[in-house]
């Protein structure tokens, strides 16, 4: 790799399509011009933004024509309402039109946008649909998680409805977040300002070791765009014995992991030497050390 | 209503639905024949053990019986909030749930949702909203979380969320909401025999839910943008 890294974490939605696409490739579709804001937020008199925290368009992605979206994490956490998952859903509509090479989902989100709850919800599943028609259309669809706001509620699941997904350590996914789990539960289930647990429970490290994330890589444009080209050319089956192969895996998965309390038991029973020194080490080295336990090798 | 009423009402002439554990398995008879019937009750939060076994019965009808309609209804306070099963991947099991549905439908089986109890969240996700028809009897309560709370997480007042929820559908937890916003297809009325054969004789179709909510006035922009995007409109 050539040049400094350029952190993915850091970097804004329209930055982050930039550094994974084609240099200057990326055409962005219905843009800020259009002021298309959310009219929920506004009749709460709270700030609005004029692409509603959603960026989609086309580029090229090592020469070849993609879509992709990237949520914006500075904006309402990247949560879902009416417009930002209407864009999602129409950007997957779009992928079955022509013969794309594949969908990037650039995802930043703590799931649905609580000021608009309902129609959030409802374009999360709309996007949980349109995620798998294209799929069905033989249209890739990769997950990169890596921002400030990991992946959370239902767009966790969108993220895992997905061909593949591609982490780095400082991604998180999951359903429940860490602020909701401690709220709901109590902070003797998890403590959200406890930063080494919450890693353990949704970070990358883990989620790679699990087999939830196809790809470990470094919190750097140029690892995702890398793990993006890899991930397109991995198309996973939509049918039912891939799902009968992946509920296996999953039933296995409960079966060697279920009395496990905390990510460190897992790690202990998957059969990796030495748990502890896992958080210390670096993407690669991480996936050596792994590479024998790990589960989601397909 | 009960998971038992509501069976009764479906299948007026007897059932094998069985309820175990807050999960419903079984089949019962339609016009056409057998209906796959699979579910929650009482509420249930699905985790990690529950997602797997809804999916097992999914995957089931989709090999053993090609083409048997899946009934599915639900029951569920949302996903179920615990450490262990975000540990355990929670997310995965609900995709997979979600994948096994819509596998399910695109082999050719028609998939019809009752929600009779709560619908919320995760479990609405992946079990109810996946349906060809999402429907719901009177009484049905579908929410993201509960005004106090969506409160207490937003840190806007309880008295401007609950104005601001006054005649506005995208805010207002509740069935009636869901219809407005295109996301329930239609509340239920007796017998529900009659509505059941009906749903099942329709033809399948694209998701038509953000065109529901433009029709209903719930959602005025979801259709327009999304038909904007899947244009390309620069």
């Amino acid at each position: 790799m050539t040049g400094p890294a350029r952190s993915f974490r850091e970097a804004t939605a329209r930055r982050r399509l930039e550094g994974v696409l084609d240099p200057g490739s990326f055409r962005e579709i219905l843009g800020p011009a259009h002021r298309l804001t959310s009219p929920h937020l506004a009749a709460l008199d709270l700030p609005v933004s004029f692409d509603d925290g959603a960026v989609v368009g086309s580029g090229l992605l090592g020469g070849r024509p993609v879509l992709a979206a990237a949520q914006e994490g500075g904006f309402m956490g990247g949560g879902v309402g009416e417009v930002h998952g209407a864009k999602l859903a129409g950007l997957l509509g779009l992928a079955e039109r022509q013969p794309w090479a594949g969908v990037l989902l650039l995802l930043d989100s703590g799931g649905v946008r609580l000021q608009e709850a309902n129609a959030g919800l409802l374009a999360v599943s709309e996007v949980m649909r349109a995620v798998l028609s294209a799929r069905a259309a033989s249209v890739p669809v990769v997950a990169l998680v890596g921002g400030g706001w990991g992946c959370f509620g239902g767009m966790g699941i969108v993220a895992r409805c997905c061909d593949a997904i591609a982490m780095s350590e400082e991604g998180r996914l999951g359903v429940t977040g860490p602020d909701v789990l401690e709220t709901t539960k109590g902070v003797e289930e998890l403590d959200a300002s406890d930063r080494a647990a919450v890693w353990r429970t949704y970070g990358g490290k883990h989620r790679y070791l699990l087999g939830e994330a196809d790809r470990l890589i470094e919190d750097d444009l140029s690892a995702f765009r890398e793990a993006a080209m890899e991930l397109l050319s991995a198309r996973r089956d939509l049918g039912l014995e891939e799902l009968e192969r992946e509920h296996r895996h999953l039933g296995r998965r409960l079966e060697e992991f279920g009395g496990c309390a905390d990510a460190r038991d897992v790690w202990r029973a998957a059969g990796v030497e030495d748990p502890d020194r896992l958080p210390g080490l670096e993407p690669a080295d991480f996936r050596a050390a792994v590479r024998a336990a790990r589960r989601g090798d397909r | 209503m009960t998971a038992a009423e509501l069976l009764a009402a479906l299948f007026p002439s007897g059932h094998s639905v069985r309820e175990e554990g807050g999960l419903l398995f079984g089949t019962g008879p339609a016009a056409g024949g057998e209906v796959a019937v699979v579910g929650t009750s009482g509420g249930l939060e699905v985790g990690v053990e529950s997602a797997l076994a809804l999916s097992a019965f999914v995957l089931e009808v989709a090999r053993r019986h090609p083409g048997r309609p899946l009934l599915s209804l639900l029951d569920s306070r949302g996903q179920r909030m615990s450490r262990r099963d975000e540990i355990l991947g929670l997310a995965g099991y609900l995709a997979h749930l979600s994948r096994a549905v819509e596998v399910t439908r695109r082999r050719g089986h028609r998939v019809i949702a009752v929600v009779y109890g709560e619908a919320s969240s995760g479990s609405a996700l992946a079990l109810g909203f996946l349906a060809d028809e999402v429907h719901a009897v009177a009484g049905a309560r579908i929410s993201v979380m509960n005004l106090p709370a969506m409160a207490r997480v937003t840190k806007i007042p309880l008295d401007r969320l609950e104005e601001a929820s006054r005649g506005s559908p995208v805010l207002a937890p509740g069935l009636e909401s869901y219809v407005r916003l295109g996301g329930v297809e239609s509340i239920w009325q007796p017998p529900f025999s009659k509505a059941l054969a009906e749903a099942l004789a329709r033809p399948p179709g694209p998701d038509r839910r953000s065109e529901r909510g433009q029709e209903r006035g719930g959602r005025l922009l979801a259709l327009s943008v999304r038909e904007r995007v899947r244009e390309g409109e620069p």
